[in-house]
């Protein structure tokens, strides 16, 4: 392009063109323009991403309104009798459906019918009559927990507050005309004014901002101007006045206004077009808490302080303490109790949305104040705000995080408020994420600490048989928590009573639950009590109810897999009706009942594990040909079960399990489902155990060249395990021949990305060894022909290949393929994509590791300036090869390279010190010690003091670090003058970053500091009584290793001195800075030994300032901890007449004995 | 220091307090040279070469001497002080 054809000039920065800017611009202006950034707003959101089943939290309203709890009898007559209208209102639509079938007649379902598997053309083969599963294409329909029983939808349940107001809430009403502001009726009084030059009267319109669309939850609340007070101009031009015969009456004496109460509406769009902002003092306070709609960014609230957000909602649920009157010089004209809570809701505001100091401080206080407040005003504001639809996650933890510490305050207090909180609390137990089931555990468990069991007890008792199910579960869950946070033993009692309940089988399935649950969580701490627990179940197993029946199976398998491998005994009333059972039952209690026994039987005895193991096979090889999924895996892991225990022989899996096994399972659709997937690798694999490598890997190595990806990786998947536990020996000529084969064919197809494929090639070849010679040419010429290939993708599987591959190359003697590969690899190294980049070096490396360096093609004199510009490469993947490599060649063939371009490479490697990994740093870091090593420290050292002066603190601890290696490698002599010599420029990073070099060669060096501590006493001196607090923690620091380094050596008087200089910041308050004090002479009494520490602690153990007592005290705590025994002669003698006198005698007898 | 009390050092402070022999701003005296007396009981039992020279000088066998000192590590200073009203 010539330069006049150029229509922009060329810039320095690129960025979108001011066209495409404008027009979104302007789309976002307009109404409804889609956000897209809404979608990661709502993630973060908890209710947005939970599903159908964890939201019916929503519909507990039983505990969220403000008050204490009712009382256990209210509470169990009102659950009774909402069972009582459930039971009616199912009689009623079963009455219903039973009439709706009689009145259709009997219309057959010929649509509703699957086709049979034939016509979808899976070739699995067929599973018996029944066939349900849908074809995989259709989109799979939600799936419920498939113990759980239909939701209803309770149309007749009142919504909870929060969702009331959420309806109430909802956008778009209709403005009716007649409260509309009267500025409005002075510009029509005067229309030929234009509205763009006209001056708003100061308060008198509406600040709106643009018109969003919000969702029903999402509606943003504002303070409407519309309801301000009218003035009385205003009301007089309104409404007839004297003229009419009206007259204005006088305001009550009575009658006082609530002072507070503001009306929220939801923004809506101005209809006025554009509105200048007005002054008023509500729209300042607004503006102060950000804006109309709340905000993303940090704000300074007036009275509050700095918050990171604030959304809509809180604007709304905050109303009180932001903006007019929200302030604390308002609080004189509060009762005592509304003051309380404005108090409250400010800290719970604080802590909720405020910046990490901010919210610490408000942390605190309400922690200190937590008694003062009281329970119920503190839970009445918390508890809702749990509640909220949109709560995101941190906003929850800090909630959380308040009812933890405040629990620990109020202590039993909190007893009227127990159920309130666990209806908030119990459904983080069933969150996905674990630190919220972990953090909800936490709480219960310090309620019900707090409370006491009776507590805990009655009140969760009439959860227990609540209608709905979520509730059930929910409390089953909390039950356990409360069983291992006061004992399983306390709880026992109740708990047989309520798997026995008559009345209802809702409370004998959640008591078995709760069982199961408390097997789940305790693991083998059931141990103790495992009979008592067991017999509290097992009659459930006959249970008329079949729920309660699939519970009790799934329940008594918990057990089994917490107790494995002990507790057999336990199990023997069971083992029966088990047995029984799965005679008895089809489908899902069936399932149960396989999953209870394939528990059980790894805690038998081999011989009777044999026998129950051949009892229950015809059952479970009926059951293969299920179809139902869960099933198949419970089937799966069962069988795993069994293969795994002793009694078992390897004819009988071989002759009886496995053909069946083989057809059922290993088919291409079980590849698709994660979960199937690995429950069928890992049977397979413990199949294999028994059975042999060569018969399961004959078997399936056919299938290496199937034409399913998923499926070939599945099954080079179990290969790879099955080699890596059992080794290639079994492996015979012809079966090998097949094996390598399919392994070049899948690695060969393979697309998908995971090192699968990488991983199974690399262990099935080492496994071979020596077997795999004849091989290696084409598996070489193989990668050879890949490392050019088209893809990227194709040479990175390629070198990563080789890099797996040297190792068992080498060891075959087949060097003439190594460097061949090297040589291929080195000219390869002009590749442009990164992650091909880095694994090319990684096997260049990995070759070189293998020949050595002398041998190594391309020579390392070649090898290492090609290295140098890469290292540039800002690649962590490159970075990380590369530096390994470079690292390699400087500590094993540094005398191949010049000088020269080891120093060209510590200029290259400084850049490396801020990469944001961790290894690659280290690597960096290693590489200078080596290099030093090399070349002589006086260059490298010279590099890295001068890298003292950048800015990037990171780069600056790294070259301390390096400047440690360097002087460890080197000899301390080599360093430390230089090291000193740089202490003298007057720049706080650069003898910062000294004092940190000394500090760690001190670290390194260890009794070798004994020659260098007289030398480095001036330094100390002159950091230990700096003014940066700085220097001297990290002068305390040295004192520390030096100590630790020259204890036993002579070196009093020095370390003497040392601690004289210590001692004075014993007081610092800096929490870094006072750790590096206590360290320093702690190691101080290591080097000088306790007695003379003592002498210096005894000083002020008895202070008459408290503060400094705690300090002193503390000295004698650690004194006391590491060396009592020690510390026995140096006890001052304190024994006194007076003391005496009064009955007390301090004088120890036993040190003044003479023999 | 009042920062302090909410970081690490209530911690160490804890752990402080879970050993015997560890004190505090607050101890008295007598609770002070209690722990000194047990410690020079124990560092006594714990050395036999101390317990046998302590044992000569009291004219007993070391287990008597040992039994002895062990029971002395109950009151080693005699009764507690009365309380005084503060």
């Amino acid at each position: 392009m010539s330069e006049e054809e150029q229509p922009y000039r060329t810039l320095q920065t690129y960025s979108a063109p001011q066209e495409l800017l404008d027009e979104h611009a302007e789309m976002a202006d307009e109404e409804n323009a889609p956000d897209v950034f809404e979608q990661t707003a709502k993630s973060k959101q908890v209710a947005a991403r939970q599903s159908d089943y964890h939201l019916r939290r929503f519909n507990r309203t039983d505990g969220v309104g403000e008050g204490e709890d009712e009382s256990y009898e209210d509470r169990m007559r009102r659950i009774n009798l909402e069972r009582e209208e459930e039971r009616v209102r199912r009689y009623k639509e079963q009455k219903e459906k039973e009439d709706a079938e009689k009145g259709q007649g009997s219309k057959t379902l010929e649509g509703d019918k699957t086709p049979p598997r034939g016509l979808i053309g899976d070739e699995t083969p067929p599973r018996g009559a029944k066939e349900e599963t849908p074809p995989m294409d259709e989109a799979p329909k939600k799936k419920r927990r498939w113990d759980v029983e239909e939701p209803q939808v309770k149309q007749e349940e009142k919504p909870g507050e929060w969702s009331e107001q959420a309806l109430e809430a909802a956008p778009k009403k209709r403005r009716s005309r007649w409260d509309q502001t009267p500025a409005e009726a002075t510009t029509e009084a005067a229309p030929k004014k234009s509205r763009w030059d006209q001056t708003p009267s100061s308060d008198a319109v509406a600040v709106t901002g643009k018109t969003q669309e919000f969702t029903s939850t999402g509606v943003m609340m504002v303070e409407d101007k519309r309801y301000r007070r009218m003035t009385d101009e205003e009301l007089d031009s309104l409404l007839p006045g004297k003229a009419d015969g009206y007259e204005v009456v006088p305001v009550p004496d009575d009658y006082k206004p609530l002072p507070m109460v503001r009306k929220m509406v939801p923004v809506q769009a101005s209809e006025q077009g554009f509105m200048m902002q007005d002054d008023a003092d509500a729209a300042k306070a607004r503006a102060a808490v950000g804006g109309i709609q709340g905000s993303d960014e940090q704000t300074e609230i007036e009275g509050i302080g700095t918050l990171q957000f604030l959304k809509p909602e809180d604007t709304q649920y905050f109303a009180k303490v932001l903006g007019e009157g929200g302030g604390e010089e308002e609080d004189v004209h509060y009762s005592l109790e509304e003051l309380k809570e404005r108090k409250i809701m400010r800290l719970l505001l604080k802590i909720k949305n405020g910046t990490p100091p901010v919210r610490k401080t408000a942390l605190r206080q309400i922690t200190d104040k937590a008694r003062d407040f009281g329970a119920g005003p503190l839970f009445d504001k918390i508890l809702p705000l749990l509640m909220e639809r949109t709560l995101e996650d941190q906003e929850r933890h800090l909630l959380v995080k308040v009812i933890d510490r405040v629990l620990y305050k109020l202590d039993d207090l909190v007893r009227p408020y127990v159920h309130k909180i666990l209806v908030v609390i119990e459904p983080l137990l069933i969150d996905e994420d674990y630190y919220a089931r972990v953090e909800g555990r936490e709480i219960i468990s310090n309620l019900a600490k707090a409370a006491g069991l009776a507590h805990m007890i009655s009140t969760m008792r009439p959860d227990i048989d609540h209608v709905d199910e979520y509730v059930r579960n929910t409390t089953a869950r909390a039950f356990s928590v409360v069983a291992s946070a006061l004992g399983i033993p306390s709880l026992l009692p109740f708990l047989k009573a309520v798997c026995r309940s008559k009345k209802s089988w809702q409370a004998r399935h959640t008591g078995i639950r709760i069982i199961q649950q408390i097997a789940v969580m305790m693991g083998c701490a059931v141990l103790p009590h495992l009979r008592n627990l067991v017999d509290a179940i097992a009659d459930g197993l006959q249970d008329e109810q079949q729920k309660v029946r699939t519970m009790t199976a799934l329940a008594l398998a918990a057990l089994a897999e917490a107790a494995a491998p002990y507790g057999i005994e336990s199990f023997d009333n069971v083992l029966k009706p088990l047995w029984l059972g799965i005679r008895q039952h089809r489908g899902k209690t069936l399932a149960a009942f396989i999953k209870a026994i394939g528990y059980i039987i790894p805690l038998m005895d081999p011989e009777y594990a044999g026998y129950y193991v051949r009892e229950c096979m015809p059952i479970l090889i009926r059951e293969f040909q299920t179809s139902d999924e869960e099933m198949r895996r419970i089937v799966l892991q069962v069988i795993k079960q069994c293969a795994g225990t002793e009694g078992v022989s390897p004819t009988y899996i071989r002759d009886e399990v496995l053909p069946d096994f083989f057809r059922s399972f290993w088919v291409r659709r079980m590849a698709l489902d994660k979960r199937n997937y690995r429950q069928l690798v890992e049977t397979t694999t413990e199949l294999a155990n028994k059975a042999g490598v060569s018969t399961i890997v004959g078997k399936i190595c056919n299938d290496l060249k199937d034409e399913s990806e998923p499926f070939r990786k599945m099954v080079m998947d179990t290969i790879t395990k099955v080699v890596a536990n059992q080794g290639a020996a079994d492996i015979d000529e012809r079966l090998e021949v097949l094996l390598i084969d399919g392994i070049i064919f899948a690695f060969q197809e393979q697309t998908m990305e995971d090192n699968v494929m990488l991983e199974g090639f690399g262990t099935v070849v080492n496994a071979l060894g020596g077997r795999v010679k004849p091989y290696l040419p084409q598996i070489v010429s193989m990668i050879l022909w890949r490392l050019t290939n088209k893809s990227a993708k194709v040479r990175m599987l390629a070198a990563d290949l080789t890099t797996k591959l040297a190792p068992i190359i080498k060891s075959n003697g087949e060097d003439q393929l190594l460097s061949k590969l090297g040589v291929v690899i080195f000219e390869q190294l002009g590749e442009e994509y990164p992650d091909t980049l880095g694994s090319l070096i990684a096997a260049e490396g990995a070759i070189a590791n293998v020949v050595g360096m002398t041998q190594m093609n391309p020579p390392v004199k070649d090898l290492l300036p090609r290295m140098t510009p890469i290292l540039r490469n800002r690649h962590e993947k490159v970075q990380e090869a590369t530096i390994n490599l470079i690292g390699r060649i400087a500590d094993r063939g540094a005398e191949f390279v010049p000088a020269k371009e080891w120093m060209r490479i510590c200029f290259e490697l400084l850049d490396l010190l801020k990469a944001h990994k961790k290894a690659i740093r280290r690597a960096a870091v290693n590489s200078f010690g080596y290099i030093a090593k090399a070349i002589g420290p006086q260059d490298v050292l010279s590099v890295l003091l001068t890298n003292l002066k950048v800015q990037e603190r990171q780069s600056r601890v790294c070259s301390t670090v390096a400047i440690a290696i360097v002087a460890e490698t080197c000899g301390p002599f080599t360093c430390i003058p230089a090291i000193l010599n740089e202490y003298r420029t007057p720049e706080l990073n650069v003898r910062n970053g000294c004092l940190k070099a000394l500090a760690w060669v001190f670290e390194y060096v260890g009794e070798m500091s004994k020659d260098y501590i007289h030398s480095v006493i001036g330094l100390l001196e002159d950091a230990l009584t700096d003014r940066d607090h700085v220097h001297r923690q990290t002068a305390c620091a040295i004192v520390k290793h030096l100590a630790l380094g020259v204890a036993g050596l002579g070196y009093e008087e020095a370390l003497t001195h040392l601690l004289n200089l210590v001692w004075p910041n014993i007081f610092e308050t800096s929490p870094h800075v006072i750790g590096g004090v206590m360290d320093a002479i702690e190691a101080m009494r290591v080097g000088l030994g306790p007695g003379v520490l003592l002498s210096y602690v005894l000083q002020g153990l008895h202070h008459p300032a408290r503060r400094v007592r705690e300090v002193y005290w503390r000295m004698f705590n650690t004194l006391i901890l590491g060396s009592a025994d020690a510390m026995v002669p140096f006890y001052p003698d304190l024994g006194s007449k007076s003391d005496l006198a009064a009955g007390q005698d301090y004088t120890r007898h036993h040190l003044g004995y003479w023999v | 220091m009042a920062e302090l009390r909410y970081t690490l050092n209530t911690q160490l402070e804890q752990l402080h307090t879970r050993y015997t022999g560890t004190g505090h701003p607050d101890m008295t005296k007598y609770e002070w040279l209690q722990h000194q007396h047990r410690d020079t009981a124990s560092a006594i039992i714990g050395h036999p070469s101390l317990l046998a020279y302590i044992s000569v000088a009291d004219n007993e066998c070391q287990a008597r001497e040992r039994f002895e000192v062990i029971e002395r590590m109950l009151q080693p200073c005699g009764k507690p002080p009365a309380k005084t009203d503060d």
